[in-house]
Parts: structure tokens; C-alpha cells; sequence
């Protein structure tokens, strides 16, 4: 399907990482019916000073393809009128560069609020901004039903967005996400940088995935350089990426439980989240990880200390987590809430492509470290974890099975560590504007980069789109016909970035 | 269940004590210290405000609760609500589009009220300061009392300086006295 779509076109040479063609219109129009016929996958989309591109994967033949379309007439054809997905991903680049998507079936600004003194800020020439008419939000008509809006400032200690509830009684008829408030202006802050500057600003896009997005803003930016890292820094990063995974999905399991208010699994996973993230200190230097994947390698080596404070983290991990997952197993109470609450349907799932643990546990096998697998899982695979129900309990048991995962990988993998250089400088200047993108994934989904840099290596355009773009959708259809109540554990099992979604 | 519940009586507790504070933070003023633990007793409410951080400080706060820190041992709470808040602890950036809640959410908020600022966004030295979307610094948009900086501050460094508020880590250790 990809190769057909693109046949009559040669891939732009200056663009690495998979290939990426210049199409028409026509073919723009032919791409949006493959997506509706779900014959491919849309894994982003987003404007350019004139052109908007977007990223496919064909299942089938497990290709990736960017396509890009001229845009310097200021109008293209919309894909969101064929594929529903593209919708926010098209309203976004409609705020951030003003181009039109003709037919865009939502038309409403999304990214901008009307609070930043310049409309289209990406854009060549950026208008002053004023503010917006008050957003609309859309209707729900019946007889008994009321409004209930939550946020942006939320009752626990979460990220800020606003959700406008729409229910009959206790059971939600339709919830809609008003998402944009921690817009931080990344992309536009990106521009001009330097790689170094730029890879400390794509590790604070969200920042619980911190290693994932270093190490895909790495991946695009080596891509697009042509230059190999030594290989001990990319198992390191694996190493650092799996930590993270490890560290995330205890606590996602502990909050699940406690939203379901079984606050004991949140007081056991917090101690064995705790535990990790120290190990990750001593190893590594930084709780989080932050910084610690560098274009050219990793910044800094990890050392005899580490690898025991990992193996002792492993072990424990081993002999602690088994007794939680049979106390989840066997909590009636605790289950009476997961199963069979929130499910996305494995259609939805499909058509959306969705990402991480909301697609696995809903029966899309993708991992971007199977699928399109990337050193060092194509040395040393991982398993994947598929489910089919689609349920919040769906969702712990794929966190539970990757957890267990991860912990047999770092284990195989600081035995298998090769030995040598953990950075080397990237010397390479290139002469023109060159190309790099990759896909990298995080513990919430693939998280993908696109990066062109320019004269002086500085960064010319950057775009890192989070899977939280391809999940926030999903969680208005899971809720629906939920009660209230339950949304707090739906949110959680979900647990979409909002700082990734809004950048 | 049970077996676990009994493993956690005969087990000894992870709960760390506290060690006295470093230069970590910056203060509006010395008479700060122990103000508030005069004028609230030993108790802190705070509410926490993402005004477009990362989510890495949210991360370390959320740390905050777990048993090794167990911020509650020392009478300090997350409550859901500004009217029931003492303490706002405010991270990020401040977005412009987060502004108008973070004043709504300070409006909202009883006297006397004080504000933590923590993470290096919120003191305003963060990546995102110059960016067309964000204001910068959390004292451009309300007062602020104290800055705990980091990006993110450890769990560690934000005890420290909420315990710093209640007059210092000897005062909140104090044990209540039996009558």
C-alpha cells in the first residue's frame, strides 16, 4: 500500500531515519482514503513554514513513510475529514503555522487560548494576538442532563487540563478535553538551537518519559547526521529506557489501585517506585534520568556500583512484585472496579493507532521495539504484552507483564553489556539543510521526533509528538456510559501527559 | 492480604528522618521561619498547582507521600481545594494559558496564605523562560515566599523547605508532649 501510494515519487535524499516523499495533492487526498480504510496507520502530523507533513505506518508490511505536502498557498486538504485521528494533530498546526485544512470537520482553535501576544507563532510572519471568542463546547440535549466541568486546576497533585462532563445522573453521556494549558511553546523555543541546547529542551517535554524523548531526539538527530553512537551508549540508553518503564508502571499500577481506593498496593508500589528511582540515582546520577541520554551516546558511563545497585533493584523487584500482583489478583473488591471499566473497543483502538499499554491491552500488537525495532532490541528482543478486553484491568495486567519484562531485560542485558566509548562528539557539519526522524518506545506509547537541521548544525525545525495526541481521543470514548465516579480510574489507567500533548 | 498486613506489622518502617536543610532554597524573609507554625500550629495544608510544568516536579511531590518521606508524620497534608489550603506550592513555568487559574486559584485561597515556588521553572531560571507562551518566574503573577530549586528538586530538598516554613526540622520532629 505504501510503496503503491508512493511509487511515482523518489524519497528526498536529505531525509533519514525511513524514507520521505514529497506528494501532491492528489496523493495527500489517496492517503486520508488508505487511513479511512484503515489500510495504514497515522502516527503524527504537523505544519511547517509552508508545507504540513505526516508520518504513516503500514501494519502489514510494519513500513514507515512520511509524506509531506506543499502548503505556501496557506490551504491544504484536511485529513481529518477521512480519518478522524488527524483532527487535534490538524487543529494544532492550524494555531501554531495558520495554515487552513480545507473541510477540517472541527474548525476550533485548540493549542491557542487567546492568551499569547502572537497568533500562528510559528509561522513566517506571526500576527499580533488578541484574545478568542469563548470557547464552545459541544452540545449534549436531553432532559436530565447537567454539566459538571473539572480543571484545569484538579484536585490532586496532577498536570492542568479541563474536562467538561456531561451526565444523566451518575452515568457520563459525554466527556470533552479542553487540553492546551501547559503549552509551553516548545517547538518555537527549538528553533535556532543548538543540538546541545535543543536535546535539554525535547528531555523536559514530558517529563516522566524524560529518557524516551532524549533518546528519540538522539536517535533523529544522529539519523540525520549519519553518525553511529558507540555501541555500549545505546545499551546504556535501553538500560536507562527500561528503568523509566519499570519505574512509571509501578506507579500507575500503585495510583490505579488507589483511585480504586485500595490504598495499600499504593503504599507497596510507591516503596518499590522509590527504591527504583534511587537506583537510577546511583547509576546513572539523576533520579529521573534527566539529561543522561545525549545526542552521540549517553553522559556518563555507568559503573561497577550502578550494575549492583540495578541487579540489587532486579532481584528485589523479583522477589517483592510477584506478592503484589497476586494481591491484585485476589482483591475481589479491587477487581469489581477494573473489570469492565473504560473499555475502548479494539476498533477504536486500531483506527487510532494507539499507542503503548491502551493499545496492547485492546489488541493492537504494536511496540515500536518489535515492530520497527531499533538497537539494541533488534540484538536482544523484548516480549510483548497483548490483551484484548480493553479495560482498565487490561491495562494494569499489560503494566504488570511489561514490568515483569523489563526486569528479565536489564538482567540479560548488563550481562551482555559491550564494552568501549559511551559518547563520542558528532563532527559532522552538514552543508545543507538535512533530515533525521525516529520513533522510540516510551513507557506511555511510541513517542516519535522529527528534526531538520541547518547551517551551523542548528536546529531549523523540531517536532516531538507524544502518544499522549493519539490516547487523550480515546479516553472520551472509554468513559462513555461509565459513572463519574470511575473517571479518576479510567484518567490513571490511561495516565496521558498533558505537558507532552500540549508542548 | 492478611499475610502481607501482618509482614508489615513485624517489619520495620522505611521512613527516613530528615536532615537539616541546606542552601538549597531562597527566602523572601528570615522572619518567615517558623511564622507559619506560630500562626497554624504544627499542621500545613498545601495545595499544588502544575502552572505548566514538565510533570517531573509533580513526580518528586507525588514522592512526597510515599513511605520513605511520609510528609504526613510532620502534620503536612495535600488538600484538593485552595479554600482549604494554606500553602500553595506552584511549579512550572506559569504558561499564559495557566495564568488566569493560578491567580483565581491565589484569589481563592483564605489569609494568611503563603506560596512555595518549587522547581527551576517556577524560580523563573528554567529552559522555557523565553518563550512566547509562558510568563516565567511564579513571583511574576503572585508573591511568592519561597523557592525550592532543582529541576526537579528531589523529594528531599522539598521537605527540607516546606519543613523550613514550620520553623526547621528540630521543630517539626518535636514530639507532642503527653498530658
Amino acid at each position: 500500500m505504501l510503496k503503491a501510494l508512493f511509487a511515482a515519487s523518489s524519497p528526498d535524499r536529505a531525509h533519514h531515519g525511513w524514507p520521505r516523499v514529497a506528494v501532491d495533492l492528489d496523493v495527500w487526498r489517496a492517503i486520508g482514503e488508505a487511513l479511512r480504510e484503515g489500510k495504514l496507520d497515522l502516527l503524527g502530523l504537523w505544519g511547517d513554514v509552508g508545507a504540513v507533513q505526516c508520518v504513516l505506518y503500514e501494519p502489514a508490511t510494519r513500513q514507515i513513510m512520511s509524506a509531506s505536502l506543499d502548503a505556501r498557498a496557506g490551504r491544504v486538504p484536511s485529513l481529518a475529514l477521512f480519518h478522524a485521528p488527524a483532527s487535534r494533530l490538524e487543529r494544532s498546526a492550524g494555531d501554531l503555522f495558520g495554515i487552513e485544512f480545507v473541510g477540517l470537520p472541527d474548525p476550533r482553535p485548540w493549542l491557542d487560548h487567546g492568551r499569547w501576544p502572537l497568533h500562528h507563532p510559528l509561522a513566517e510572519s506571526p500576527r499580533p494576538g488578541a484574545a478568542l471568542p469563548p470557547y464552545p463546547f459541544l452540545g449534549a440535549d436531553g432532559p436530565s442532563l447537567h454539566q459538571i466541568p473539572v480543571g484545569p486546576v484538579h484536585a490532586g497533585i496532577i498536570e492542568p487540563g479541563h474536562f467538561r462532563f456531561t451526565a444523566s445522573g451518575e452515568t457520563v453521556v459525554r466527556l470533552e478535553e479542553r487540553l492546551g494549558y501547559t503549552h509551553k511553546g516548545i517547538e518555537k523555543l527549538l528553533c535556532g538551537k543548538s543540538i546541545d541546547a535543543a536535546a535539554r529542551l525535547a528531555a523536559r517535554v514530558s517529563g516522566d518519559s524524560t529518557v524516551a524523548y532524549s533518546w528519540v531526539f538522539a536517535r533523529a538527530v544522529e539519523a540525520a547526521l549519519e553518525f553511529d553512537p558507540p555501541p555500549r551508549a545505546l545499551w546504556l540508553r535501553a538500560v536507562m529506557a527500561e528503568l523509566e518503564r519499570i519505574a512509571n508502571h509501578l506507579g500507575d499500577v500503585g495510583a490505579i489501585c488507589n483511585d480504586a481506593a485500595f490504598s495499600i498496593m499504593h503504599a507497596e508500589c510507591g516503596i518499590l517506585r522509590e527504591q527504583t528511582l534511587r537506583a537510577c540515582a546511583t547509576a546513572f546520577g539523576h533520579r529521573l534520568m534527566m539529561d543522561c541520554v545525549v545526542p552521540g551516546g549517553v553522559a556518563a558511563d555507568l559503573e561497577l556500583p550502578g550494575v549492583e545497585a540495578i541487579l540489587s533493584l532486579t532481584s528485589r523487584l523479583r522477589r517483592q512484585f510477584p506478592e503484589l500482583v497476586e494481591l491484585y489478583e485476589n482483591t475481589a473488591s479491587l477487581q469489581d472496579r477494573t473489570v469492565g471499566t473504560g473499555v475502548v473497543s479494539s476498533a477504536l483502538a486500531a483506527e487510532f493507532a494507539a499507542p503503548g499499554y491502551v493499545g496492547r491491552a485492546s489488541g493492537r500488537a504494536f511496540d515500536a521495539r518489535v515492530c520497527v525495532p531499533y538497537p539494541p532490541y533488534d540484538a536482544m528482543p523484548v516480549e510483548i504484552a497483548v490483551r484484548s478486553e480493553g479495560d482498565v484491568d487490561a491495562r494494569v495486567w499489560v503494566r504488570i507483564r511489561e514490568i515483569e519484562h523489563s526486569i528479565g531485560w536489564l538482567e540479560r542485558s548488563l550481562a551482555a553489556l559491550p564494552s568501549g566509548p559511551v559518547h563520542l562528539g558528532v563532527r559532522a557539519v552538514p552543508t545543507t539543510s538535512v533530515e533525521g526522524a525516529a520513533l522510540v518506545e516510551g513507557f506511555r506509547g511510541d513517542v516519535l521526533a522529527y528534526v531538520r537541521l541547518g547551517a551551523g548544525r542548528r536546529i531549523e525545525r523540531c517536532h516531538l509528538r507524544d502518544p499522549s495526541w493519539l490516547l487523550w481521543p480515546l479516553l472520551e470514548a472509554a468513559i462513555e456510559g461509565n459513572i463519574v465516579a470511575d473517571f479518576p480510574l479510567c484518567n490513571k489507567s490511561f495516565n496521558c501527559s498533558y505537558s507532552g500533548h500540549d508542548l | 492480604m492478611r499475610r502481607r498486613l501482618f509482614k508489615n506489622l513485624i517489619t520495620a518502617p522505611c521512613t527516613e528522618p530528615v536532615s537539616e536543610p541546606t542552601d538549597l532554597f531562597e527566602v523572601a524573609g528570615e522572619a518567615l521561619r517558623g511564622a507559619i507554625a506560630r500562626r497554624l500550629g504544627r499542621s500545613l495544608a498545601i495545595r499544588e498547582v502544575d502552572a505548566g510544568s514538565c510533570n517531573g516536579c509533580e513526580l518528586e511531590i507525588h514522592a512526597l507521600g510515599n513511605a520513605f518521606y511520609d510528609v504526613e508524620r510532620f502534620g503536612i497534608r495535600f488538600v484538593a481545594s485552595p479554600r482549604h489550603a494554606d500553602v500553595l506550592l506552584v511549579t512550572g513555568p506559569v504558561t499564559r494559558n495557566m495564568r488566569e487559574a493560578l491567580e483565581r486559584t491565589y484569589a481563592a485561597t483564605p489569609a494568611p496564605k503563603w506560596v512555595v515556588a518549587a522547581g527551576d521553572c517556577a524560580a523563573g531560571c528554567g529552559v522555557f523562560a523565553d518563550s512566547y507562551a509562558c510568563v516565567g518566574a511564579v513571583s511574576k503573577v503572585i508573591p511568592v515566599d519561597l523557592v525550592i530549586r532543582g529541576c526537579p528538586p528531589t523529594p528531599t530538598n522539598l521537605l527540607q523547605g516546606l519543613l523550613w516554613l514550620l520553623g526547621g526540622v528540630g521543630y517539626c520532629c518535636h514530639q507532642p508532649t503527653r498530658r
